[in-house]
């Protein structure tokens, strides 16, 4: 789990190759900050936060090695081509199902950045996590897709 | 003259933000279920669903319904005929988000310098809007908003005579721009004339009113009607991924303007449409 001020202190390592504070290789990125959990909680309230706030960080991230990413949203022309030419695939969850998705996640440990308070990099386990593909390695657009067989609003405003 | 002490506002402040991330708005529950049953797209019926099961944990534990619990937005009444005992009124307005957020276990989402940006780790300073009434009482409005749906809102400065229309076509345009990103379904509120600052105060003040309720005047209910329709037509949808129900509401307030300008402005609710008053 890794938001704006952890991509922007990631970003800069890996633009003076320098190693980051944890391994993302292979790994997926939550884009979410978390409600400070209650006595008894795992974890408070997630959801992802919007991800075109990545953008500018996300294909430099896919090219060290970062699997995949899960936003709320729909992302710059950028991503999709990014998630093509590394093999990467950006995920969609719903935005602000904070109180469910918190349920769905079984540990969590930060793991760097811990002065960033709720944009720390936390490590995460989850079960049965609902995530849809958004932008998969091929080019697709969910995003794009659903909405076309829904608008009938034409070029005007009626 | 009434005395009312600045420890009963900070309580007060502190109540309502816990009120306001945990149980989402009677008035908004009502929207999603009629958004629901009118819904085309079957992942959008899903997330509907979804989210009215989310909201209903939520109240449910006492936690917040979504993690990003925002920026706190304060309006007090304030009834001429009040004396504020104890201390200052904006302090004690910031102590009460401070105890609030730290009781509540709410999410931390404030920097204190907009380009150093530090957290200052206990969600003050709120944005606190103050207006002289008449009476001895102040009644406190909570909107804590969040990030994601407030950076989608826009305003322009229109020519006069692109009227009724050119406010829509403003309104379509940004929602469009939105998308996904402002976690829809949303309420859509927006304020024309004034100034520049006027009229995005009385867009956010639109977005407080009741769903279902319409403005008072025949023309600019009208134009409401018009624009939710529009905006439904989008395709947008819940969450952006396609889908009948992009909006909820769309609300609109207006307010007097210089012959020159044509204001508009459109700040956007998302569906964690927090808001919750007290009156003292
Ligand atoms: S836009 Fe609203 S619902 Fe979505 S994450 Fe932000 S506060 Fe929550």
């Amino acid at each position: 789990m890794a938001r704006d001020a952890a991509h922007k202190r990631m970003i800069e390592l890996l633009g003076n190759n320098e190693p980051l504070p944890v391994d993302l290789r292979q790994e997926i990125i939550f884009y979410a900050g978390p409600c400070p959990p209650k006595p008894g909680q795992v974890i408070g309230s997630t959801a992802p936060t919007t991800a075109y706030r990545m953008d500018p960080y996300a294909p430099a991230m896919y090219e060290y090695g970062v699997k995949g990413t899960i936003g709320k949203g729909p992302r710059r022309d950028s991503i999709k081509e990014a998630c093509r030419e590394y093999g990467a695939i950006s995920f969609a969850a719903v935005g602000g199902l904070s109180a469910i998705l918190s349920k769905c996640i079984t540990a969590v440990e930060i793991v760097a950045y811990e002065d960033l308070g709720p944009e720390a990099i936390r490590k995460l386990e989850v079960r049965d996590f609902p995530v849809l593909v958004a932008y998969d390695s091929y080019g697709n657009d969910l995003y794009e897709q659903e909405i076309a067989k829904y608008r009938t609003l034409g070029d005007g405003v009626t | 003259m009434r005395e009312i002490h600045t420890d009963e506002i900070r309580d007060t402040v502190a109540r309502l933000c816990m009120e306001a991330c945990y149980y989402l708005p009677e008035d908004i529950l009502a929207g999603f279920k009629k958004a629901e049953a009118k819904e085309v797209s079957p992942l959008g019926k899903t997330i509907i669903n979804q989210l009215i099961e989310n909201a209903e944990l939520a109240a449910a534990e006492h936690v917040p319904y979504c993690h990003d619990t925002g920026m706190t937005v304060v309006y007090a009444e304030i009834g001429q005929d009040v004396h504020i005992v104890g201390g200052s009124f904006s302090d004690s307005i910031n102590a009460g988000v401070r105890k609030g957020y730290q009781e509540g276990f709410l999410r931390m989402s404030v920097v204190g310098d907009p380009l150093l940006r530090v957290n200052t780790n206990d969600n003050t300073p709120a944005v606190i809007h103050t207006d002289i009434v008449d009476g001895d009482r102040i009644k406190f409005t909570l909107l804590p908003k969040g990030g994601g749906s407030e950076n989608m809102s826009a305003m322009k400065f229109l020519l006069p005579g692109e009227g009724t229309e050119g406010v829509k076509k403003f309104v379509i345009e940004t929602i469009e721009a939105a998308g996904g990103k402002a976690c829809p379904p949303v309420v859509v509120g927006v304020g024309i004339g004034g100034t520049f600052d006027k009229v995005t105060a009385i867009a956010k003040e639109a977005v407080l009113r009741e769903v279902g309720v319409h403005h008072h005047e025949p023309h600019i209910a009208e134009l409401e009607r018009d624009l939710l329709e529009a905006i439904n037509r989008t395709g947008i949808g819940p969450q952006g991924l396609g889908g009948v129900s992009t909006a909820l509401w769309a609300a609109v307030e207006t307010y007097a303007c210089h012959i020159t300008a044509l204001p508009v402005a459109v700040n956007i609710q998302c569906h964690a449409a927090r808001k919750k008053s007290a009156v003292l």
